[in-house]
C-alpha cells in the first residue's frame, strides 16, 4: 500500500476530502440521531418516575414560556407589566420626594439670604448643584426602587434564562453567539456590566460583536429618561385613564426597537467587518425556584439602586455645577451654554431636536442619568425660573421651549441609540484592548442614532 | 511509520496536557461529565486537598487534577471540562475529547445526573465509543429519590456493558464502590465490553470500508471505528489534533521542567 510511504495525516485528509460536504452533514445528523435514540431507549428501560406534580408543572411551564408562538408575546407582556408597575407606582413617591427636597431648597435659600451669601455662590450651590441632585433623586429613585426588585424577581424565578433561550435563535440568525442574549440582558442593568459579561463568549469575533452592540439596550441610566419623557408626552397625549398603560407600552416598544437594532447591527457586522460562522453552545435551563423576597429586596435596593443612585449623584453634582456656570457666565449678551447650543442648533434641527438637547447629550457623556437634569437646568436658566416639582412641570417646561411629540420621540430614540457613556467606553477599551474598536463603539451608534432621527424627522416633515 | 512509541505516553501527558506525574506508577483517571452534575463534588470528595490547577496548554480552559490512594495504589484524577458531548463543538469538548483520546487515561469516570439520565447518557455513549475503560458514576441519587425517580443500576450496567456505581458525592455515599471499580479497571482486573452505538445502514457500510485502512495507519493507537466516524462527519478538529498529538515531536525534557516550574 502506498500509505506506507506518505504521511498518515495527509491520507486522513484525503479520505475526508473524498466525502462530499453534503454527505458529511447528512452523516453527522444521522449519527447524532442514533446516539440520542439509543440514549433514550436505555433511559426508558432503567428510569422509573413516580409522577410528582412539581416535575410536570416545570416542564409544562417551560413549554409555554419558550414556545414559538407564546414565548415572545409573554416576554413582551411581562416586560410591559414591569414598566407599567414602575410608571404607575413611581408617580406618588416621586412627587412626595420632590415636594420634600424642593421644600428644603427654599429653606436653604432663606438661610443663604440671612447670612448674606453672594448671589453667585447661592446660584452655584443651590440652583446648580442642589437642584440637579434633587431632580436626580426624586425622579430616579422611585422607579429604580420598583424596577430593580421586579427585574430581580424575574431573574430569581428563573425566567431570564428562558428569555435568553427564546432570543438565542435570533442571535444565531444574525451571525452572533447565542450567549449574546445573556450579555444583552445584563446590559439592561448597566452597559458596562454587560460588556464585562461578554467574557463568557469564547470566540473573539462574536465577543466583539456583543460588545459593540451592547449599548442598544437601555441601561438603568437611560430608563428613567425614557420613562419620564414617555409618561409626559406619550401617556399625556391620551385620556388619563390609559396614560400609564400607553406610556409603558411605548417604553416596551422602544426596548424592542433596541433589541431589533442589536440584531440588525450584529448581522451587519458579521457580514462585513467581522465575518464568520456562529459557534454553538448549550444553554441549560435551571429549575424554577421560589424567590427569596428578602434577599431580592436587599440585593436590588442596596446593591443596585443605591449603587446606581450613588454614581448618578457623584456625577450629577459637578455636572449641575458646571452647567449652571455655563448657563450663567455671559459672553457679550449670550451665556456660554447658549453660544454652544447655537453652534449645535443647525445639526440638531436636522434630527428634530434643538441645540440644548444635543448639548445635554454631549455633557451627559460621563453618565446618561444626567442628560435630563442638564437639559432642565439649561432651559430653566434661560427663561423664567419655575418650580420644578413634578413630571408635568417638566413637560410644561419642555413644551414652553418648543418641544412637540416629534421632539420627544427623537430624544427618546437618540437616547436609546446614541454613544455609550464614558464608563462603558472605558470598559470596552479595557476588555478589547483596541483604541480603534473603542472609537468605533462610540461613533457607530452615534451615526445610527443620527440617521434614524434624521429619517424620522424628514419623513414627518414631508407628510406634513 | 513515524508514530510516537507507546512508552512515551507519560511524556506526552507531561508535554501536551501539562500533567506531571510525581509517581510514575500512578494511574491516570479522567473525570468526564455534563455541567452541573456534581462532577466537582466527586472530584473534591475523592482528592480532598491534594489538588493542583492550571490551564490546558494553549487553552483558556481550567485543568484541575488531584491525587488519592486506594488499596495501596496511587491514582491521579484529571477533572475534564464539563461537556454535553464529545463532538468538538466547543473548546471544552475538544479538550475533553483530546485527553481521553490521546492522553490515554487508565480509566475514564463519567459522572451523570440521576435526575436527568437520558440527556446525560449521550455523553456516556460517546465516551464508550472512544475507550473501553469506562466507569459510570450515577450521581445525585439522593435528589433523584426526593423527586421520585428511581434508576435501575443493574439493568443500566447490562445495557451499557460497563461498571455502574450509584453515588451521592455530597454525603460520600457510593464513593468507595466507585474507587473499587476504578481500581479494578485500571489494573485490568475487570474487562469491560461497552456496547457499540448502532448507526444507520449507510454509515455502517462506510465504516466497514474505512476501518481496514485506518487499522493499517494507527495499529492500536486509536480506535479505528471511532476515527472512521469522525472522518465521515467531516470533523476537522480531530485531524488537527491527530497531527498535533501524534506527529509533532515532543519537546525536550528541559523545556517541560521550566513549564512545570512556572505553573
Amino acid at each position: 500500500m502506498s500509505s506506507q510511504t506518505s504521511n498518515p495525516y495527509e491520507i486522513l485528509v484525503d479520505i475526508q476530502n473524498e466525502i462530499s460536504n453534503e454527505n458529511q452533514c447528512k452523516f453527522r445528523d444521522s449519527m447524532v440521531k442514533s446516539i440520542y435514540t439509543q440514549a433514550e431507549a436505555i433511559a426508558e428501560k432503567v428510569v422509573t418516575k413516580s409522577h410528582t406534580k412539581k416535575y410536570d408543572w416545570d416542564h409544562k411551564l417551560d413549554d409555554i414560556l419558550t414556545s414559538k408562538f407564546t414565548g415572545y408575546p409573554i416576554m413582551f407582556f411581562l416586560l410591559g407589566l414591569v414598566f407599567w408597575i414602575t410608571v404607575t407606582g413611581a408617580n406618588v413617591p416621586s412627587s412626595m420626594l420632590a415636594d420634600f427636597l424642593f421644600g428644603i431648597e427654599s429653606k436653604l435659600t432663606t438661610l443663604f439670604m440671612s447670612v448674606n451669601t453672594p448671589q453667585w455662590l447661592h446660584g452655584i450651590l443651590i440652583l446648580g448643584m442642589y437642584r440637579t441632585l434633587g431632580w436626580v433623586i426624586s425622579v430616579m429613585l422611585p422607579p429604580m426602587a420598583i424596577f430593580f426588585p421586579l427585574f430581580t424577581l424575574l431573574e430569581d424565578l428563573g425566567y431570564l434564562p428562558r428569555v435568553a433561550f427564546n432570543l438565542d435563535k435570533l442571535f444565531k440568525k444574525a451571525g452572533a453567539h447565542g450567549k449574546q442574549s445573556l450579555t444583552m440582558s445584563m446590559g439592561f442593568g448597566c452597559n458596562a456590566a454587560g460588556i464585562i459579561a461578554c467574557r463568557i463568549i469564547d470566540s473573539p469575533r462574536e465577543r466583539l460583536i456583543a460588545m459593540l452592540t451592547n449599548n442598544f439596550v437601555p441601561c438603568n441610566g437611560r430608563f428613567p429618561t425614557l420613562i419620564a419623557i414617555s409618561t409626559v408626552f406619550v401617556g399625556g397625549a391620551v385620556a388619563s385613564h390609559y396614560s400609564t398603560i400607553i406610556a409603558s407600552f411605548f417604553v416596551c416598544t422602544l426596548v424592542l426597537l433596541g433589541i431589533f437594532m442589536t440584531l440588525i447591527i450584529s448581522w451587519g457586522l458579521s457580514k462585513t467587518l467581522l465575518k464568520g460562522v456562529p459557534s454553538s453552545f448549550t444553554l441549560e435551563l435551571p429549575p424554577y425556584r421560589k424567590p427569596q423576597f428578602l434577599k431580592i429586596l436587599y440585593h436590588s435596593l442596596i446593591d443596585r439602586t443605591i449603587f446606581v443612585l450613588g454614581r448618578a449623584i457623584v456625577v450629577a453634582a459637578p455636572a449641575g455645577l458646571i452647567t449652571w456656570i455655563l448657563a450663567n457666565v455671559f459672553i457679550e449678551d449670550l451665556s456660554i451654554l447658549s453660544h454652544m447650543a447655537a453652534f449645535l442648533q443647525p445639526l440638531a434641527h436636522l434630527i428634530g431636536m434643538d441645540g440644548f438637547i444635543l448639548m445635554a447629550f454631549i455633557l451627559g457623556l460621563p453618565a446618561n442619568e444626567i442628560v435630563l437634569p442638564i437639559l432642565i437646568m439649561s432651559y430653566m436658566s434661560e427663561g423664567a425660573m419655575l418650580e420644578l416639582d413634578s413630571l408635568q412641570a417638566m413637560g410644561d417646561l419642555f413644551i414652553a421651549n418648543g418641544w412637540t411629540w416629534l421632539t420627544a420621540l427623537n430624544v427618546m430614540i437618540f437616547s436609546l441609540l446614541h454613544f455609550p457613556c464614558a464608563t462603558t467606553l472605558w470598559t470596552i477599551k479595557k476588555e478589547c484592548g483596541s483604541s480603534k474598536w473603542t472609537l468605533f463603539a462610540a461613533i457607530m451608534p452615534t451615526l445610527i442614532a443620527f440617521i434614524t432621527c434624521f429619517f424620522i424627522t424628514q419623513l414627518v416633515h414631508i407628510i406634513r | 511509520m513515524g508514530l510516537t512509541c507507546q512508552s512515551c505516553g507519560k511524556a506526552l501527558l507531561n508535554d501536551k496536557f501539562n500533567i506531571k506525574l510525581g509517581n510514575h506508577e500512578a494511574f491516570v483517571i479522567a473525570l468526564a461529565g455534563n455541567p452541573n452534575v456534581g462532577k466537582s463534588t466527586v472530584f473534591n470528595a475523592l482528592t480532598g486537598l491534594k489538588q493542583h490547577t492550571g490551564n490546558w496548554p494553549g487553552k483558556t480552559v481550567t485543568n484541575a487534577r488531584g491525587h488519592y490512594t486506594h488499596k495501596d495504589k496511587e491514582f491521579m484524577l484529571v477533572d475534564l471540562p464539563g461537556t454535553y458531548s464529545l463532538l468538538a463543538n466547543s473548546v471544552e469538548e475538544q479538550v475533553a475529547r483530546d485527553f481521553i483520546c490521546f492522553g490515554k487515561p487508565n480509566a475514564t469516570v463519567v459522572v451523570v445526573d440521576a435526575t436527568c439520565l437520558e440527556r446525560n447518557l449521550n455523553l456516556v455513549l460517546q465516551v464508550m465509543e472512544l475507550t473501553d475503560h469506562v466507569v459510570l458514576c450515577v450521581n445525585l441519587m439522593d435528589e433523584a429519590r426526593r423527586k421520585g425517580i428511581s434508576v435501575d443500576l443493574d439493568t443500566l450496567q447490562k445495557s451499557l456493558g460497563i461498571p455502574v456505581v450509584g453515588t451521592t458525592a455530597r454525603s460520600g455515599e457510593g464513593l468507595t464502590n466507585l474507587m473499587d471499580e476504578v481500581h479494578d479497571i485500571s489494573l485490568g482486573l475487570k474487562i469491560t465490553s461497552p456496547k457499540n452505538i448502532n448507526y444507520s445502514k449507510d454509515i455502517e457500510e462506510e465504516i466497514k470500508g474505512l476501518v481496514p485502512k485506518l487499522e493499517n495507519i494507527f495499529g492500536n493507537t486509536l480506535n479505528p471505528r471511532w476515527v472512521a466516524l469522525r472522518l465521515l462527519e467531516g470533523d476537522q478538529t480531530l485531524l488537527d489534533s491527530i497531527h498535533q498529538f501524534l506527529y509533532t515531536e515532543i519537546y525536550s525534557n528541559k523545556d517541560t521542567e521550566v513549564a512545570c516550574f512556572y505553573e
